[in-house]
């Protein structure tokens, strides 16, 4: 016999949990929502926290090994909170070809992160991409959402510095 | 511009769509097209739109329409604006100098739209992006008033789903994700398997780096992915079907969740649909950042909400797939193809291409080539027309060196087979792979020996880890192409690289292992003095490569 658990309560009386619980009610509470699940609370809260992962697994009766084996297999995924800004590099072949590690380079000179990395100021998150499909503009970055292309390595740098 | 004086003037533009015209009387005389895929939205094509359509208003143009466009191909030269009854193409068109094209739809006459005389665009076939730069991709009537779903009507109401079937294999279509096996068949396996519900998978996971055309097909013409859906659900017996698009493009996941709502309320999807005894429903699953989730049976157990990791073929998703079901997974090109088909004929489209490999092939062209951005054209066209003709050369005047199709599992072509006309088997044939339709053009600025530790990095971090060959093979082999690239590596190396490469290539689990020594094997095919040269003489010949640091074998 099945018995079904009690409804679990959000981690905090946050609003954007409302989302999150919505999210996973239309996918009918489903075990495979858990991506889905996933997705929702990074866009919300921007990272994923213990609260967070624990959250959906007990709400989806997946087990918090398995929501943590999921939310670290996909790059997409990010446990850390990010920084004020986040910058993402396009390393895909056709900015690979037009220098993408070039930018990488001088970011790091400049600002002294690499990929995955958090300035100690907390300012800026520095992250890179597979292919962004924007290949027509290589190489391509995209701060704070917005997608910019012909990126070139110094006045880049100077304008992150400036964010 | 301000909040309120935008949405005025987007207000106003609603009302100036071609498919939507309660202002215009009678047709359009003149349009402007404004490309809204995403490489022309990073360059403020959405700003020329509102720009334009404020213009058009205030040079009272009562005649003139203005519609958000898919992509109309040339995105190197975005945003772009085309007056299709002109065949007039407005390259790099900045928001604030809009006065030449306002001039050029004040004399405009109205005619049959006509393709831009360049050769970019007369020379390309287009079949699965006709409507890509025609169409607004978030509107229904414009798709209806272009042959929308008409193959859809077709086959529901005046073919078996065996005769379906009998027109797809007729048609000799063979998967686009890269593999080509014939369509048809595929679909025949899946009708066959016993079991229900069956399912059907739009492979929308478009991994390889440099390859866009499956975001471009979303983000142009998203209902004609659905309408092939459907028919290949009434074909194989299906009632449930997901597309499984990469989170990595999300104005293609936002105009499909439009698409589907859209269609679904038109019934054109979802229960009795064009009130037949048929239904099929579809939701969107977002990937999540990994690559290997374009193995179908690592997509299935994505899908199903875990890792994304492959499992042993057979048995093939076809008999035990999602759920253990039957299920039918085809990519967005594959199915961007069935309308046409259903419409024209198997017939039709055998006639295109060549003896293997019927139709076109629409190819992402990027790299050091002048004309970045999709084309689409028959197969067999030779990779000469793809990179001079149609490409327009080689950026600055340089040495086209190499050109790379087939992403991370694919290979490095060099000038001598620039005549060959590419199709599956004359790319294998060279050694490398259609791939899902990347090209990557190379000049004498890139180092062979670099790209190829490139695609083993992806390769190597891209790994799901769960065979051997693969997760301990492709760092291996990152890190004897490091030493070369370092300039610290010997001839032994070189050979410890070539029996490593053959032994991952045929004891790894999945396509992802089995591909990964390709551009590795490719590039010493062709290129195996740049390798040489890296190790005996310590020069990288174009020059990339850094040895400051090299410390050099005794």
């Amino acid at each position: 016999m099945r018995v079904k658990a009690a409804k679990p309560a959000p981690p905090t009386d946050d609003k954007r949990w409302r989302v999150v619980e919505t999210r996973m009610r239309r996918l009918g509470n489903r075990p495979d929502a858990l991506i889905e699940a996933l997705h929702s609370a990074q866009e919300a809260f921007g990272y994923l926290d213990d609260d967070a992962l624990r959250f959906i697994g007990e709400s989806l009766l997946v087990p918090p090994s398995k929501v943590f084996g999921v939310a670290t297999f996909y790059h997409y995924f990010t446990l850390k909170p990010a920084g004020e800004h986040t910058c993402v590099v396009c390393t895909g072949t056709a900015c690979y070809i037009n220098g993408a590690a070039d930018i990488l380079t001088a970011i790091k000179a400049g600002l002294g992160v690499k990929a995955r990395e958090t300035t100690v100021d907390g300012k800026l998150s520095l992250l890179t991409a597979r292919c962004l499909g924007a290949c027509s503009l290589a190489p391509v970055a995209v701060v704070d959402g917005v997608v910019e292309g012909r990126v070139s390595g110094r006045e880049f740098v100077a304008r992150l510095e400036t964010l | 511009m301000s909040e309120s004086s935008s949405a005025a003037a987007l207000e106003r533009l609603r009302l100036r769509r071609v498919g939507n015209l309660p202002v215009l009387e009678g047709p359009a005389r003149a349009s402007a097209y404004v490309c809204e895929a995403v490489s022309c939205l990073s360059t403020q094509s959405h700003e020329v739109l509102v720009g334009l359509a404020d213009q058009i208003t205030d040079a009272g143009l009562t005649d003139v329409a203005v519609k958000r466009v898919g992509c109309l191909g040339l995105c190197a030269a975005g945003p772009l604006v085309q007056i299709p009854e002109t065949g007039q193409l407005f390259a790099h068109v900045r928001p604030d100098e809009l006065g030449g094209i306002v001039e050029a739809l004040v004399s405009a006459t109205p005619g049959g739209a006509r393709v831009p005389e360049a050769p970019f665009f007369s020379r390309q076939l287009r079949i699965v992006t006709e409507n890509s730069g025609r169409i607004d991709p978030e509107s229904l009537d414009d798709h209806l008033a272009n042959g929308g779903f008409e193959a859809l009507r077709i086959a529901l109401t005046t073919m078996t789903p065996a005769e379906v079937r009998e027109e797809i294999s007729r048609s000799g279509l063979r998967g686009r994700g890269g593999a080509g096996y014939p369509t048809g068949l595929k679909w025949n396996t899946v009708a066959k398997a016993n079991g229900a519900p069956k399912y059907v998978i739009c492979n929308a996971d478009e991994g390889d780096p440099g390859a866009f055309m499956d975001r471009s097909v979303l983000e142009s013409d998203p209902y004609r992915v659905l309408e092939g859906m459907a028919i290949a659900a009434y074909a194989v017996g299906a009632t449930e079907g997901y597309v499984y698009c990469r989170a990595e493009y999300p104005l293609a996941v936002s105009r499909l969740r439009k698409a589907i709502r859209a269609a679904a309320n038109a019934g054109y999807l979802g229960a009795g649909i064009l009130d037949t005894q048929f239904g099929f429903e579809v939701e969107v699953r977002q990937g999540a950042g990994a690559f290997v989730c374009g193995e179908e049976t690592a997509l299935i157990a994505s899908l199903e909400g875990g890792r994304g990791t492959p499992t042993t073929r057979p048995p093939y998703p076809a008999v035990v797939g999602l759920w253990d079901q039957p299920t039918l997974i085809n990519n967005v090109e594959t199915f961007a193809n069935v309308a046409p088909i259903i419409r024209n004929g198997g017939a039709w489209f055998a006639e295109i291409g060549t003896a293997t490999s019927k139709g076109t092939k629409v190819f992402a062209l990027a790299g050091r080539v002048v004309n970045t951005g999709l084309i689409e054209v028959p197969m067999g066209t030779t990779l000469r027309e793809i990179v001079f003709d149609i490409g327009g050369g080689i950026v600055d005047g340089r040495a086209f060196k190499a050109v790379q199709t087939g992403g991370p599992s694919g290979g490095c072509i060099p000038a001598e087979f620039l005549d060959m006309g590419v199709d599956y088997e004359s790319l294998v044939g060279v050694g490398s792979f259609m791939g899902s339709g990347g090209m990557i053009v190379m000049d004498d600025t890139s180092c062979m020996v670099d790209v190829a530790r490139y695609f083993m990095d992806f390769c190597r971090e891209e790994s799901c880890g769960k065979c051997v060959p693969c997760r301990v093979g492709t760092t291996q082999l990152f890190m004897l192409l490091e030493r070369i690239t370092r300039g610290e590596a010997t001839m032994d190396d070189l050979a410890q690289l070539e029996r490593l490469g053959g032994m991952v290539q045929r004891t790894s689990l999945c396509g992802l292992g089995q591909g990964a020594p390709n551009p590795v094997f490719s590039t010493l095919r062709y290129f195996r003095h740049e390798y040489v040269a890296h190790i005996v003489d310590r020069v990288c010949p174009a020059g990339v490569c850094n040895f400051e640091s090299a410390s050099v074998p005794g």
